[in-house]
């Protein structure tokens, strides 16, 4: 099977997507990008081949499941998968620890074995249906478990914290950066073991489960090209015409993702574009943030930093605003200073912070227009388009300047890069 | 065309012809700035005054020197010590968002104002203000005129508010050459005005004018011999300073001419900083200034991808002699000095700018407009946006926008630009393959 790769090296995240050849996706993944660049494409790419696996896997059920039966199955198979790629870079990290132990500190690796063997025992609990995570790195889960449990090993086995922690400090960029060695293959079926022998109810007996799974695996999967884009893609080992600007991707997948699509309005970490395109997906003009990154989405990070929230945590807050506090600067320093000013005169966090996210969109409108404004179906991309707050400004501040029209947001959108990507590599096939 | 005659080393010589225009013109500058600093010693005056609209003949007809503050925040510019200049001119209270050639002028002059040649330059004994369409230029005159105490004329030249140049306009600025301009050029030099002198000048003028249209329209051959934006920058420069009117500019656009008709017959693309363009991929007409602190890169990012500038506005700032074919003119000289003010580019209207660009998408084969849009000039910004939707509504084709500064280094964010470049880029091969769209999931 010809398979179409899309790789979004983006300055927070590095997406990867793939397509077939009839332009329908077989998975996608996500990966922070580090200062690695080529070890977050790698890792990102692997995690779009498993979530391809699946899909053919999903695709060779055929008629054996309901379609809700069928995907019950698939979100636990992926829950199982994820499970299992957790299990084997946990014990590489455990590997890695041990080889970092100075001769002469007794105790130590017994320590950490025990640490080790405790996360594991947990683990199947961190990946069910109902678990939260705050993160889906591994680097964030490791180390959140390995600093909480160290704590009390530590204490028990009369070992210094540090010392434990060191090692894990040591150890966890290079097993970060170390692409997935394990059989993907043993590894699925391993998924499919546990499943149908966890006594699910999954209408499908282990041996069909396994059947389907060999098949789905056996299948070759050729990477016809590959494209990348993001400001990391100069980094990336493509030939020259592998390699897209991002407004281009950022254009065409989300044509691809609403094909009646006219403006593109995708705001990311350290820059905001606004894009035309025609009814075929093709840059008609863009935009971008000139000079300075006020309005982006470091415009939000820096603001939870200042207001000692998490990211995700704005948003929510900045819904419970109940009138609207003006804020006027640009800048995202002065907008930190004006944010101190507001506190000191007494208004509400939400409040404040409700005028914050209508300071970012208000200056995105501002990019927006420039390019050509909006007369069609409008599609709003990028980490931003997660925050129900800043989307609460947008579709007021849309309605308020072009009436009603069509405001299209996936929930998938930080991957309109890639898709744009991959469709590109698609279409270098034909010409 | 006889420029083989002006080289003494035959062997090599495609280099060796190459550069016999690019050393004249070195010799022409340095020569000038020698002078300049000694002028008091050869016993000379010095006027300074702009690009736009400067009167280097008339400067000419009274034995006085002509400087350009522009052309020197320029060279400041392209040796970097630009971003110094800048932030000292801002320690003594001048304004983040003023014009950044101003700010390094008066920053050189904190420092001594050294030339190139690194001796001081003189006092200007006369500020002439050739007023074109730039109101910065006035408060820029002010400030000079406040630190050095030396005379100032005026010579101020309407706007050509409804795109056409009356007899009105003109015989203003006839009339204040006549009783203000003049008499003020013969008080401060002691040279009698001759106009006759003037009539020879503006005929060698005029000879220089036929050829630089000529090494410009150049660019209509595919491929294009020349880049006239980032090659166009030192085409322009001798007609658009203190050489307009010398046999010196004849000869260096003779030899110029001579070098562009070579490279047509060889088929050549334009020179670059890293030798001959390869393939011709791209076909550029662009609006703006460039950006002189990081001149080279931001001329790597075209030709490293095959794109050449066709056409550009800002080769016209200092004269507009290729679009309706103005020519300093000898038989009426005083005439024909007001009609070259009136039309310089930065005095032209938003429609007729938008005109201009027009044709020369299309006389050029153009595959569409760029804009480099300068934070530190809004006589040149202001509208900008609207010269580009109109020519995109107007001419179907792509354009894109890309802002940057004249001098000042901090304004110029090399990863931002290239992604728009490469973006603009894609985008223009991207409408060539209309053809093989995507198709929508």
């Amino acid at each position: 099977m010809k398979t179409f790769i899309g790789i979004d090296l983006g300055s927070t995240t590095t997406k990867a997507l793939i397509l077939d050849e009839d332009l329908e996706m077989l998975g996608k993944g996500i990966t922070n990008s580090r200062s690695n660049y080529a070890t977050a494409a790698a890792v990102a790419k692997e995690e779009a081949l498993t979530g391809a696996r699946l899909e053919l896997f999903r695709r060779g059920l055929g008629g054996e499941l309901s379609s809700s039966a069928a995907e019950t199955l698939m979100t636990d198979l992926e829950l199982a998968i994820r499970l299992e790629q957790f299990l084997d870079q946990l014990e590489d990290l455990r590997k890695t620890c041990a080889t970092q132990i100075a001769p002469g500190q007794d105790g130590v690796l017994e320590a950490l074995d025990e640490i080790f063997r405790q996360i594991k025992t947990e683990a199947p609990d961190m990946f069910t249906r109902d678990a939260r995570r705050k993160s889906d790195f591994f680097r964030d889960i490791a180390g959140s478990r390995v600093m909480q449990i160290g704590e009390a090993v530590a204490k028990q086995a009369g070992i210094a914290y540090d010392t434990l922690i060191n090692l894990y400090d040591k150890s966890i960029i290079e097993v970060e950066n170390r692409p997935p060695t394990s059989d993907m293959a043993q590894m699925f079926l391993r998924a499919i073991d546990r499943l149908t022998t966890a006594g699910s109810e999954l209408g499908l007996d282990q041996s069909t489960a396994r059947t389907v799974m060999q098949a789905a695996l056996d299948i070759e999967l050729e990477e016809a090209s590959q494209v990348g884009t993001g400001y990391g893609r100069v980094t990336l080992p493509f030939p020259k015409d592998n390699i897209r600007s991002e407004i281009l991707c950022h254009g065409l997948g989300a044509h691809m993702m609403y094909a009646g699509t006219r403006t593109v309005l995708d705001i990311g970490g350290q820059d905001t574009k606004s894009i035309q395109v025609d009814g075929e997906g093709i840059v008609e003009n863009f935009q971008m943030n000139d000079r300075c990154a006020a309005g982006c989405g470091r415009y939000l990070g820096y603001i939870a930093d200042e207001m000692n929230m998490g990211l995700h945590e704005l948003g929510p807050l900045a819904l419970k605003a109940s009138k609207a506090v003006r804020i006027n600067s640009t800048c995202t320093v002065f907008a930190g200073a004006e944010l101190r000013d507001r506190l000191a005169l007494g208004e509400k966090r939400e409040d404040i912070l409700g005028g914050l996210h209508r300071a970012i969109i208000l200056r995105a409108m501002s990019i927006v227009s420039r390019s050509g404004g909006i007369t069609d179906e409008f599609t709003f991309t990028g980490g931003v388009a997660n925050n129900q707050a800043a989307v609460k400004e947008l579709k007021a501040l849309v309605k308020e300047n072009y009436g009603d029209v069509t405001i299209n947001i996936d929930p998938a959108s930080i991957y309109t890069g890639a898709l744009g990507a991959a469709a590109f590599a698609r279409r270098a096939l034909d010409s | 065309m006889s420029n083989q005659t002006q080289i003494t080393t035959p062997a090599a010589s495609q280099e060796v012809i190459k550069d016999a225009s690019m050393l004249k013109q070195k010799a022409m500058i340095a020569d000038n700035y020698d002078k300049l600093t000694r002028a008091k010693e050869l016993g000379l005056k010095v006027a300074s005054t702009y690009v736009p609209g400067n009167l280097n003949e008339l400067i000419m007809c009274f034995d006085m020197l002509n400087n350009l503050p522009e052309i020197n925040a320029i060279q400041n510019g392209m040796r970097k010590k630009s971003g110094g200049m800048i932030m000292d001119a801002e320690k003594m209270g001048h304004s983040e968002d003023v014009c950044t050639y101003v700010k390094a002028d008066i920053g050189n002059m904190a420092k001594g104002s050294i030339a190139p040649n690194g001796k001081p330059m003189p006092v200007p004994d006369l500020l002439l203000l050739s007023y074109t369409g730039c109101f910065t230029f006035l408060k820029w005159f002010e400030l000079l005129r406040d630190q050095y105490g030396c005379e100032t004329a005026m010579l101020h030249v309407p706007y050509t508010g409804d795109g056409i140049i009356t007899d009105n306009m003109r015989d203003y600025v006839v009339k204040q050459l006549k009783e203000v301009l003049i008499p003020t050029l013969e008080r401060v030099s002691g040279v009698k005005f001759d106009i006759d002198r003037l009539r020879e000048y503006l005929r060698q003028s005029a000879k220089a004018e036929d050829d630089l249209v000529w090494v410009l329209k150049s660019a209509k051959n595919t491929p294009s011999p020349i880049d006239a934006y980032f090659g166009g920058v030192f085409y322009i420069g001798p007609i658009f300073t203190a050489f307009r009117g010398t046999p010196d500019a004849v000869e260096y656009y003779q030899l110029l001419r001579g070098e562009i008709e070579q490279r047509i017959a060889a088929r050549m693309g334009p020179v670059t900083p890293d030798g001959d363009l390869g393939e011709e991929k791209y076909r550029l007409v662009v609006e703006g200034p460039p950006n002189w602190t990081s001149f080279r890169e931001f001329w790597k990012m075209f030709y490293e991808e095959g794109a050449v500038v066709v056409a550009s506005t800002y080769t016209k700032v200092g004269g507009v002699y290729d679009y309706d074919g103005f020519r300093h003119d000898p038989d009426n000289p005083l005439e024909s000095l007001a009609e070259y003010c009136l039309g310089c580019y930065t005095n032209r209207n938003l429609p007729t700018r938008v005109d201009m660009i027009e044709q020369y998408l299309e006389d050029y084969q153009a595959d569409g407009l760029l804009v480099n849009s300068i934070k530190s000039c809004n006589s040149f910004s202001a509208g900008q946006l609207m010269i580009m939707r109109t020519i995109e509504e107007r001419t179907g084709k792509p354009a894109a926008f890309i802002e940057t500064d004249l001098v000042d280094p901090r304004y110029f964010s090399p990863a931002n630009v290239k992604n728009r470049l490469e973006s603009y880029f894609q985008m223009i091969e991207q409408k060539r393959r209309a053809g093989g769209s995507a198709r929508a999931a």
